[in-house]
Order: C-alpha cells, then sequence, then structure tokens
C-alpha cells in the first residue's frame, strides 16, 4: 500500500509540476457533461489557450442540476477567496435562483464577463406530425399535456419559452408538460421519440440534425442562425424571442488584482482570432460585455425574470 | 467486413508506431494510478490534461486517453481486492469476494482472474465496438425512462437479496443508502430536500465520501478493535501467485458472461459502469455450483464484475463515436477532446477521419495487452503488501482517505460525513450489513428517481406506462422473480416433502 501510494504520488507529483509552474484555472461547471455550458466552459478555456492569452492549464469540474444552483452553491461554498476559481454561468442560473429560491445566488460571486449568447432552438423527432411553429402551437393548444417537451432545468429559459408559447396558443400554462433533463440524454429521447417536442441550444441540436433523426422546427433569436435552414419564430409570425446568454463570473471575495488580471484576460481573448473562430464554429453571437456593466446586467436580468416567471406562473 | 478488416489493419499500423505505443504506455500507466485513488477518475484525469495533449497530435493524445479510461479500471480493482477499499465505483463489486479471497490467501488468484478477465471482456467489448456498434448504437435511442426505471429496480432488488447474510439486512443497507440519496437539491423542481438550512448539504453527499467511509473507515475501526486478539496475525499467502486449474475453470464462463452484460449496458446513454457489475455479481451468485462460498470468497465473484466493468467501459465509445453523443463523464471530455482538434465524432467522422478511428479503436487493444503485461507480474508484488502488519497499512489507510476527502472539495462539513458515516460503517461491519446495496442505493437511487418522473411526466401520470414497454416489463419481471422465487421455491419443496412423507 505504501509502496503503490508513493509510486502514485511520484506520478501525480511529475505532472501536476509541469503545471505547477504556472497557476491553473479552476472552471466549475454548473451542468452535466456533454450540456450547453459544458460546451461553453470547456471552449472558451479551449479558445484561451488556442489564443495564447491564458495557456497555464484548467481543471473542470461538473456539477449539474437545479437549472445550475447547484453548481452555484458548490462554488459559493468552496471557492472563497480563490483568485483561479471560475464559474460558468448564464441565463438559466438567474432564473433558476430566482425560481428555486436559493439561499446562494449570483450576488455572492464577482461578475466578470458575459461572452456568448445563443438563441434557443425547438426540435421534434423526424418523423413527427409537427413540421412547423404553428402545428407545434396547435398542438400545445389542442392538449398541452399530451406534448410532452423536454428541455434543461425547471424554471429556465426552455421552461419560460415553451411557457410562453403556450401563453401565445392560448393553452393554460399550468397545464404544460415540461421534462427535465440535464446534459446529452435529451438527444436520445427526443431522437427515440420518448419525449414529443424538446427545446435545447440551437447549436446542440445543429450537430445531432445532420444525422436525420431530429427535425429543427424554429430558432428564437432575431436572426436565421448560419448553416441551419430554419425559420425564426419572429418570421412565422409568433412573437417571440428568446436567448440563453452565457459569461464567467469569479469566487465571492475575489481580490482586486485576481479581478483586474481576469478582466484583461478576457478583454484580450475577446479581440482574439481563435476566439472569433470559436464562436464562429458554434453558431454562438458575440455578447461581449465585461466587469461593472456585466454586474448590472446580472442585476436587470434578476428583475426581468421575476417578472417573466410569475407572468408564466411558474413563480407563486 | 473485409473492409472493417482493412481499416483495422491501417489502424493497428498508427497504433503500432513507437511514439504512439509509447503513449499508450504512459496513458496506462496514470490510469492504473488514478484507479487506485478514489475520487479521481478518468475524467478528471483526461480533462486536466487536455491543454498538455494540445501540442501532441490527435492520434497520440485519443491514445494516451484509451489508456487512462482502460487503465482506471484495472487499477480500481487492486485495492477494491487487497484492502477491501474500491478506487472507482465500478470496483465496488469486487471488494467484495475479492477481499474475502486475499484474506484466504488467495489475493493473488483473485488479482490474476481480474486482470485476464479485464484483458478478456475489454478485448471483447472493442471487437464488439469495432464491427457492432452502429446497430448497438440503436439502443440508445431504444431505451426509455421506464425502461432505464426498470433497469434499476432490477439492480436493486438482486443486490439486495442476494448480498449479506440476510434479506432484512440487505434491504436496511440499501434504504439508508436510497435516504442519503435524497439529501440535497431536487433536480426537476429545484427545492431543497432534508438539507435541514445547510448550505453544505444543497450539493448532496459526495459518492466518494460515503464510498471511503463505508469501507476505509469502517474497516479501519473494525479491524482496531479487534486488534487486541489479531495484532500478530498476518494474512497468509499461499497457493503461489498464479490461478489453479479449477480457478480457471471457475473463471472462464463469468469473464464472457460479464462481457455480455457488460457491453450494450454501457453503451446505453445513462448506463455506467456501475450496473453492470451489480447484476453480473447477482448473475455469477445464482448460477454458482458453490453458492455457499459466495460472502466468503469466490472467484466467479470477482471475474464476473472484473469482465463487466471492462466490457462496458468499451461500450461508452459506442454512442460516443457513432452518434457524437456523450453518455458520462468521460465519454463527455473525450467529446471535448474531438472538437479541441476541429473533429465532430458521429457517423462523417469514420468517413472524413478514419485515420484517426482506426487508430483509436488499435489503440484500446494494444492497450489491453500493455495492461495485462504490467498487471499480472505485479500481482505477485501487490500481495506482498499483505505482509505488511496491519497497522502501518490501516494507519496508510485512514490518512488516504483524509487527504482524498479534504482534497475533493475542501470542505469541513464531508470530513465531518466522513467521520458519521465511518462510525455507521462500523456497525455495519460488526453486525454484519452488507456495505455494497447502501452505495447502490446512493449511485442509482438519485438516477431511479428521474428516469421515474420523467416516464411520469411523459404519460402524464398513468402509472400503467412503468410495464408499457416490452423491455420494461420483462425487467420488472425479472426483478420479482428475483425476490419471490426463493419463496416459492422452498415452498414448493417443502409441499413435495410432505407429499411424500
Amino acid at each position: 500500500m505504501l509502496k503503490r501510494s508513493f509510486l502514485t504520488g511520484v506520478i501525480a507529483l511529475a505532472f501536476s509540476a509541469g503545471l505547477a509552474a504556472a497557476e491553473p484555472a479552476k472552471v466549475l461547471i454548473p451542468a452535466n457533461p456533454g450540456g450547453g455550458w459544458d460546451g461553453a466552459g470547456r471552449e472558451t478555456m479551449a479558445a484561451f489557450n488556442k489564443s495564447g492569452v491564458f495557456t497555464d492549464g484548467v481543471s473542470f469540474t461538473n456539477k449539474g442540476g437545479a437549472a445550475g444552483t447547484i453548481g452555484l452553491a458548490e462554488f459559493v461554498r468552496t471557492a472563497e477567496g480563490d483568485d483561479n476559481a471560475l464559474l460558468v454561468t448564464g441565463v438559466i442560473m438567474v432564473g433558476g435562483a430566482i425560481s428555486n429560491k436559493t439561499p446562494v445566488s449570483l450576488d455572492n460571486t464577482t461578475p466578470l464577463a458575459r461572452m456568448t449568447n445563443e438563441y434557443n432552438a425547438i426540435a421534434v423527432p423526424a418523423d413527427s406530425a409537427i413540421k412547423t411553429p404553428q402545428d407545434f402551437l396547435a398542438a400545445l393548444k389542442a392538449d398541452p399535456g399530451a406534448l410532452s417537451v423536454g428541455g434543461g432545468s425547471a424554471g429556465g429559459v426552455d421552461h419560460v419559452l415553451l411557457a410562453l408559447l403556450a401563453k401565445q396558443a392560448g393553452a393554460p400554462v399550468d397545464k404544460i408538460n415540461f421534462v427535465s433533463f440535464s446534459g446529452g440524454e435529451i438527444l436520445a429521447s427526443l431522437g427515440g421519440g420518448k419525449i414529443k417536442a424538446a427545446i435545447s441550444g440551437a447549436s446542440e441540436f445543429r450537430d445531432f440534425a445532420k444525422s436525420g433523426r431530429i427535425r429543427i422546427i424554429a430558432v428564437t433569436g432575431p436572426n436565421r442562425v448560419e448553416g441551419l435552414d430554419v425559420p425564426t419564430l419572429k418570421e412565422t409570425g409568433i412573437p417571440i424571442e428568446i436567448g440563453n446568454w452565457r459569461g464567467f463570473v469569479g469566487a465571492p471575495g475575489m481580490s482586486e488584482a485576481g479581478r483586474k488580471t481576469w478582466l484583461d484576460r478576457f478583454e484580450k481573448l475577446h479581440a482574439s482570432d481563435a476566439w472569433k473562430e470559436t464562436l464562429k464554429a458554434h453558431g454562438w453571437e458575440d455578447a461581449y460585455l465585461a466587469g461593472d456593466e456585466f454586474k448590472a446586467f446580472i442585476k436587470a436580468e434578476e428583475s426581468n425574470w421575476t417578472a417573466a416567471l410569475k407572468d408564466v406562473g411558474i413563480l407563486k | 467486413m473485409m473492409d472493417i478488416l482493412q481499416q483495422l489493419l491501417a489502424g493497428f499500423a498508427i497504433a503500432l508506431q513507437p511514439i504512439n505505443l509509447f503513449w499508450a504506455l504512459v496513458g496506462c500507466l496514470l490510469g492504473t494510478a488514478i484507479g487506485v485513488l478514489p475520487g479521481i477518475g478518468p475524467a478528471l484525469t483526461i480533462a486536466l490534461l487536455l491543454p498538455v495533449t494540445a501540442q501532441v497530435a490527435p492520434e497520440s493524445a485519443f491514445i494516451m486517453f484509451a489508456g487512462i479510461l482502460y487503465g482506471a479500471l484495472y487499477g480500481g480493482s487492486t485495492t477494491s481486492i487487497l484492502l477491501n477499499m474500491p478506487g472507482e465505483s465500478g470496483s465496488v463489486m469486487t471488494a467484495i469476494e475479492g477481499n474475502r479471497m486475499a484474506r484466504n490467501g488467495r489475493g493473488a488468484a483473485a488479482l490474476a482472474t481480474s486482470a485476464i478477465g479485464s484483458f478478456v471482456a475489454g478485448t471483447l467489448g472493442t471487437l464488439a465496438l469495432t464491427f457492432l456498434a452502429p446497430t448497438i448504437a440503436e439502443l440508445a435511442f431504444i431505451f426509455g425512462p421506464e425502461d432505464y426505471f426498470a433497469l434499476m429496480i432490477l439492480s436493486f432488488t438482486s443486490v439486495a437479496v442476494v448480498m449479506g447474510t440476510s434479506r432484512v439486512r440487505g434491504f436496511t443497507a440499501l434504504f439508508f443508502g436510497l435516504a442519503l440519496g435524497t439529501i440535497g437539491i431536487d433536480t426537476q423542481t429545484g427545492q431543497s430536500r432534508m438539507t435541514f438550512g445547510t448550505l453544505e448539504l444543497l450539493d448532496g453527499i459526495s459518492f466518494t465520501v460515503v464510498l471511503v467511509s463505508l469501507f476505509a473507515v469502517g474497516e479501519t475501526l473494525y479491524v482496531a478493535s479487534r486488534q487486541a486478539r489479531t495484532a500478530g496475525v498476518v494474512y497468509p499467502l499461499k497457493g503461489g501467485a498464479w490461478m489453479t486449474r479449477e480457478d480457471w475453470k471457475r473463471s472462464w464462463k463469468p469473464w464472457l458472461r460479464g462481457a455480455l452484460i457488460g457491453f450494450p449496458i454501457g453503451s446505453l446513454p445513462a448506463g455506467g459502469t456501475e450496473i453492470p457489475t451489480f447484476l453480473s455479481y447477482t448473475v455469477e451468485r445464482r448460477l454458482s455450483e458453490k453458492p455457499e462460498e459466495f460472502g466468503n470468497g469466490a472467484i466467479e465473484g470477482v471475474a464476473g464484475p472484473e469482465a463487466a466493468n471492462n466490457a462496458a467501459a468499451a461500450g461508452i465509445l459506442v454512442p460516443l463515436l457513432t452518434l457524437g453523443l456523450p453518455s458520462t463523464a468521460t465519454a463527455a471530455v473525450l467529446l471535448a477532446a474531438f472538437q479541441n482538434y476541429g473533429l465532430q465524432p458521429g457517423p462523417l467522422l469514420f468517413a472524413t477521419n478514419p485515420g484517426l478511428l482506426w487508430g483509436l479503436i488499435a489503440s484500446l487493444f494494444v492497450g489491453n495487452v500493455i495492461l495485462l503485461i504490467l498487471n499480472l507480474p505485479l500481482v505477485g508484488m501487490w500481495v506482498r503488501l499483505l505482509l505488511i502488519p496491519r497497522p502501518y497499512i490501516y494507519g496508510g489507510i485512514v490518512i488516504f482517505a483524509l487527504v482524498g476527502v479534504w482534497g475533493l472539495s475542501t470542505s469541513w462539513m464531508d470530513l465531518l460525513l466522513m467521520c458519521g458515516i465511518g462510525l455507521i460503517g462500523y456497525v455495519a461491519r460488526v453486525y454484519d450489513f452488507p456495505i455494497a446495496p447502501a452505495l447502490i442505493g446512493l449511485i442509482l437511487g438519485p438516477q431511479a428517481e428521474i428516469q421515474l418522473r420523467r416516464a411520469l411526466a411523459v404519460s402524464q401520470g398513468d402509472w400503467s406506462v412503468l410495464v408499457g414497454t416490452p423491455i420494461a416489463a420483462t425487467l420488472l419481471a425479472i426483478a420479482a422473480l428475483v425476490i419471490f422465487l426463493p419463496f416459492f421455491v422452498a415452498k414448493f419443496r417443502g409441499a413435495m416433502h410432505e407429499s411424500k412423507a
């Protein structure tokens, strides 16, 4: 045993020695592997490396569930004062913290930068009778309970979008059948026809749609998504636009120097070619907003979402 | 078919290049090392290495990752068998019979059957991946929430029934694990449960903490409490470092059955490497000609689960490579690695990048051989660890456990939990409650709940959906049989007896 632990210790040391010269970032991803936040976290850090802005290594931890608030709680609990700890965040977490009435919120963290905005997409199994957004609304109106729609956590963008669509269709919002998923399992469930439709990020559906198992019927941004021959909701006469921004926050009690270092890094990353390539490859819209402006934006989002969640009946 | 063979040969040409062999060896060594440590798994290791490997050719990087993936499973079994301390959740079942064997002086045979079984099943799994991947991948779309729920119920009942000295003890342990699993934020509604207002409990109780507490701490306390009587006793070494003829005879069928159970379940999006080991253990115990040996060191109970978890690891690659669908944390990290190199796994990858893909598949075969060569000669050395006086061994285990738990989250709550649950582990050990069902409850309980609620949401509350598919109905029927069949058999035998009299 002792011999063995020495052996592993030596191996671990040999590996950490390579990284220990610099200080690797510790990124907490508040979702299970394979989902949108996971991609955002890993791709952004990869772009950091590729652009040469930050090349000191990264360790990722996935802690999924409850609209990212489980990860948020973990982050607030374990990362206090750590200048190299980052949390991937986004609008889903803002909504989740409100509807879950969690004792911790983004106010406990140090906002750094909003990086991307990604519009949602609505998809159905390839052999579904639902071909257009209008078909979808009709199905919702006919029997909202029978239309099981998969999405992220309860109270997140996907859930709110479904509620807004129900309102638009004139269907009772409290009868909608929203099924929560975390990670890549939603694709298998939709492809296998276990659920009737699903709402998720356009990029998550895009690659999978190429396999011909699912069909995307609409995207929710102001413009069409490049490489996708799919109309926006607005084009089809449904006045709904909803997006899924993602960004990074630092630890509670991050030092001013640490905050400056990271704000500087994000600014350089944003200007780099590697970042532009990453945005293009994933169909993300550039939504760079940093520091105090980002902090104010989060505040505004919190009040917007409180209103929206009450409006659609999720928040009583 | 010829086409696949040709491409596979081309893949071997890549995997057998000296530089790639070197990376495969590095991956296997690293994987074995992290397999020993609870809490550090292949997903974390590969994620840590991603930035480092950006400088390496993609073929070499993936060949190393494959070594890590398989190596972790080889390493996890060593501590399970010798120290009754599983390094990975897929090795929990190995500890049960494997550690008993080690105490009976048959540790070498246990290590050998687990290494060879891992090799056999890993190779069979990789063969299935090579030739059947597109077909097996379809399973991902056939399995719905009700099927997963039934699969988990089957795991629960089979494990609780076959484990331990009585059903009451088995089920008590299972429900203890299920209860622990309900702590934390409910993922479907976001409401916190059983957290008693503590922020620390919102994340739920980490599996590693419970694993380390129940096994390492509980075991150490037990050994310490018996110290006066056993201080001078050293576990005997006998039977040499090799498997006997009978060991071989009793191992080969469990290896094959383990591979057969492990591969398809591993290839399901919510399958994982744990469920196959639970099921394999149950099957072996039921089929064994010497069921009385189970609980006292039956070699089948090591051979089956060890084969199952390695075949499942090959299965995990099926949905990833054929559909681009990551089913576990490790698969998701691999997906990220592909994307780092600008590659999107899926049907197109076979056409656009055959060299990389077939090189990776060939390296899985190569990695298995390397791991077998690494592990078999070491068997003789590992078992000598048992000759170290127990106070030193267990002192080392406790330090290891403390560092592992603290390093995971740097949380005082976790350390407190470790002490509390460790005490429960001690009591369980004294009164002969099995530990594995508690861990299974903790791993599968939350998953079973989510799948149940998804199934009911889709069916709008109609409970008949739970037997609505042939798969679900069959699995639940088998689960019911597992519980009730022994009663009927006993009754039937009793009736026969009476009528004869």
